[in-house]
């Protein structure tokens, strides 16, 4: 238990970087607006209006933020249901940024609710005609598959052999349950909008959102493995495993293309793609971002040469993750907009309350990767497989305010005894 | 009965009566606003010359209460559409996805609740018109049933074709409304969509919902078929590679 003895010589105040400062101006401003959130309402804290009743935190944190979860449900059926299990060392981190994003999500609704201590009322109010009920269901489940899934490392840790073999004896069902959850609520949060065709733009408005929303949501869940990884590369200037996620890049491109595909073709049996010769405000955002998100990412990734390297794989993921939030924020702000009347823009509240439960998620994750074992073979070869899982967590816990680890991989606590 | 409100813009002289009868009968404050809002349930705005009244439709397939995830908004077989203040989590979805922008929010409370008009479901629980109903001083909002303020308006229309646009408005709008309104101008022009289906909201989302089933089945099934085959076939190379390290 080396671990342990390093965590509790941590009493003196942890170095001050600059990374570490980012996060406690983030989670001050964080917790001031959340402060006045509760103290003075929406109205005062928000830029919604009964024009725009939703903003930010539902375009962002929700829609988004369940989005970019979505490796959770890929990668845990890439590796237990097609048994590619090479990609076995990511399942750990991907399943811990999943339940976590998800976390995140019911307290950025417990912001943006009027009557977030009724929270509970869709539990036992039942409207089964609504995609909101249907949604919350599947969330509410979901969040607690990924508890149990992520739940053999907490029992890992405390040694707790009996809960963990019977979490391990379900996990195959467990994660075809999870695979279902997820499908059914990625598309619904596109369902929401069906209800609207005459306020949606027509850019964005179609019968198949649900299915335009779930594909986009796997790219952008296998987009977030790449780049979370990358982000450690960077700091620690490490070399990063290719190996895993080359082929993620190969399955990127497929995936986006079926996108891409879908929608042109959606948006020309609708004939909305005629708007587009003369783009207007709309149009401009459409264009940016099937073009940015969409395209040159496809461009990139089909490259052998460039997926191949580092700089081309994490580019085309990064652009596939800007197009996937531009996507969800063009639905819901931008596409929403002339039928309201209003221009909406977020207050300064709202963004910063969503950047400081981004941020929280930061540290949280560091914090997890401090006293779990979310890599549990991480070996003591810096250049395996386990590489950049590892450089994440390092960054992690370098946001979330530890004590700077030794600049070596950490030995797997539950190894040694 | 279905209780309906027809409101004919060719009769009403924008005296506002029905807005402050709403206002009093309701506990609202007495300012009027411009606009629908939480504190202001109805308004009548002057529009191409002609006079137009704002209030909830209390649509027959209401969208309001298709959407709502705790089942807040309740259509009454007489006519009215009610919420419940008490179930509702303060989500707004209802807000977002009504097609006429009714339902309204107290921004500047803490702890809001959704407000709009409830056709004064107690008055017609007690065989009352609604407030603005009654204190029309033209006719211009009336009360009655559904059927019979139709057949009235078809009337109307007959009786003066020049004077009205041959259209019911609210007959067919997105399945029909317990809100019938008749005009002598082309109704966009008095801020009234004229671009809603005549299906109802709900079926555009009740079409993906009612997938839900097959996904859980058919999602499952094949999921587990997945994991079958590729488990098998795991199996049965570990079988093998046992076999020939036996002979070997
Ligand atoms: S007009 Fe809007 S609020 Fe009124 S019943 Fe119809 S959908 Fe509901
Ligand atoms: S705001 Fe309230 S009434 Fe409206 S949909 Fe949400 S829970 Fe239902
Ligand atoms: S009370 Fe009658 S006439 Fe007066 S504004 Fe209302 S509908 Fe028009």
């Amino acid at each position: 238990m080396r671990k342990d003895a390093e965590a509790m010589n941590d009493t003196r105040w942890p170095e001050i970087t600059f990374w570490r400062l980012v996060f406690l101006v983030l989670a001050a401003t964080g917790t001031v607006v959340a402060i006045l959130r509760y103290s003075r309402g929406l109205g005062a804290t928000t830029n919604l209006s009964d024009q725009f009743p939703w903003g930010l935190w539902i375009g962002f944190d929700v829609l988004t933020g369940v989005g970019l979860a979505a490796g959770g449900f890929t990668i845990t059926a890439v590796v237990h249901l097609f048994n590619l299990k090479r990609f076995t060392p990511i399942v750990r981190p991907t399943v811990l940024t999943a339940f976590l994003g998800y976390v995140f999500v019911i307290l950025a609704l417990l912001f943006d609710l009027g009557q977030p201590h009724r929270i509970w009322h869709a539990i036992v109010m039942w409207n089964p005609r609504s995609v909101m009920f249907e949604v919350a269901w599947c969330v509410m489940l979901y969040t607690t598959v990924l508890a149990l899934e992520f739940s053999p490392i907490v029992f890992e840790r405390l040694n707790l052999e009996r809960p963990r073999r019977i979490v391990r004896a379900i996990s195959v069902p467990l994660v075809i349950v999870g695979v279902i959850l997820s499908t059914l609520h990625q598309s619904s949060l596109g369902s929401l909008y069906l209800i609207v065709p005459m306020k949606l733009h027509p850019l964005w408005y179609s019968p198949l959102l649900p299915v335009f929303f779930f594909v986009s949501a796997m790219a952008a869940g296998l987009a977030m493995v790449i780049v979370e990884s990358s982000l450690c590369q960077r700091a620690f200037n490490h070399h990063l495993e290719m190996d895993l996620l080359e082929p993620l890049g190969r399955a990127m491109v497929v995936v986006l293309s079926v996108y891409g595909i879908l929608r042109v073709q959606d948006l020309a049996r609708r004939g909305a793609l005629l708007g587009l010769r003369r783009p207007g405000y709309e149009g401009s955002m459409f264009l940016l971002e099937m073009g940015l998100g969409v395209l040159l990412p496809i461009i990139l990734l089909a490259i052998p040469r460039v997926r191949a390297r580092q700089p081309g794989l994490v580019t085309g993921a990064f652009l596939a993750i800007l197009g996937f939030v531009m996507h969800r924020l063009n639905v819901s702000v931008t596409g929403m907009e002339r039928a309201a009347g209003v221009a909406y823009f977020p207050s300064w509240m709202e963004i910063a309350l969503s950047l400081a439960l981004v941020a929280a998620g930061f540290a949280v994750f560091g914090l997890a990767v401090r006293y779990l074992p979310i890599f549990p073979e991480a070996p003591h070869r810096a250049s395996g497989v386990e590489a950049p899982a590892w450089l994440l967590a390092r960054s992690a816990s370098m946001v979330a305010g530890g004590s700077p680890e030794p600049l070596s991989p950490p030995s797997a606590p539950a190894g040694v005894k | 009965m279905k209780g309906a409100i027809l409101f004919d813009s060719t009769k009403c002289i924008g005296c506002e009566a029905c807005v402050a009868a709403c206002k009093e009968k309701h506990d609202l404050p007495a300012a009027i606003d411009p606009k629908l809002t939480a504190y202001t349930w109805t308004v009548v705005e002057q529009r191409n010359k002609a006079f137009v009244r704002r209030l909830c439709m209390h649509c027959e397939s209401p969208t309001c209460v298709s959407v709502c995830p705790v089942e807040a908004f309740r259509k009454e077989p007489s006519g009215p559409v009610v919420y419940d203040a008490s179930r509702c989590i303060g989500c707004r979805y209802c807000i977002m996805a009504c097609p006429f922008d009714v339902p309204k929010y107290q921004w500047d409370r803490t702890t809001p609740i959704v407000q709009k008009c409830n056709m004064c479901a107690d008055r017609i629980a007690v065989g009352k018109e609604p407030a603005c109903a009654a204190v029309c001083p033209t006719g211009a909002t009336i009360f009655g049933d559904r059927d019979q303020l139709i057949g009235e308006a078809r009337v109307r229309l007959k009786a003066a074709p020049t004077t009205y646009v041959p259209h019911i408005y609210g007959l067919e709008e997105v399945g029909g409304t317990s809100v019938l309104m008749l005009s002598s101008v082309p109704f966009p022009s008095l801020g009234i969509r004229p671009d809603l289906p005549v299906t109802p909201l709900p079926t555009l989302t009740w079409k993906a919902l009612s997938k839900v089933p097959d996904v859980v089945v058919v999602g499952g099934a094949l999921l587990y078929g997945i994991w079958w085959i590729t488990n098998r076939r795991i199996r049965v190379q570990e079988a093998l590679a046992q076999e020939a390290a036996k002979k070997g």
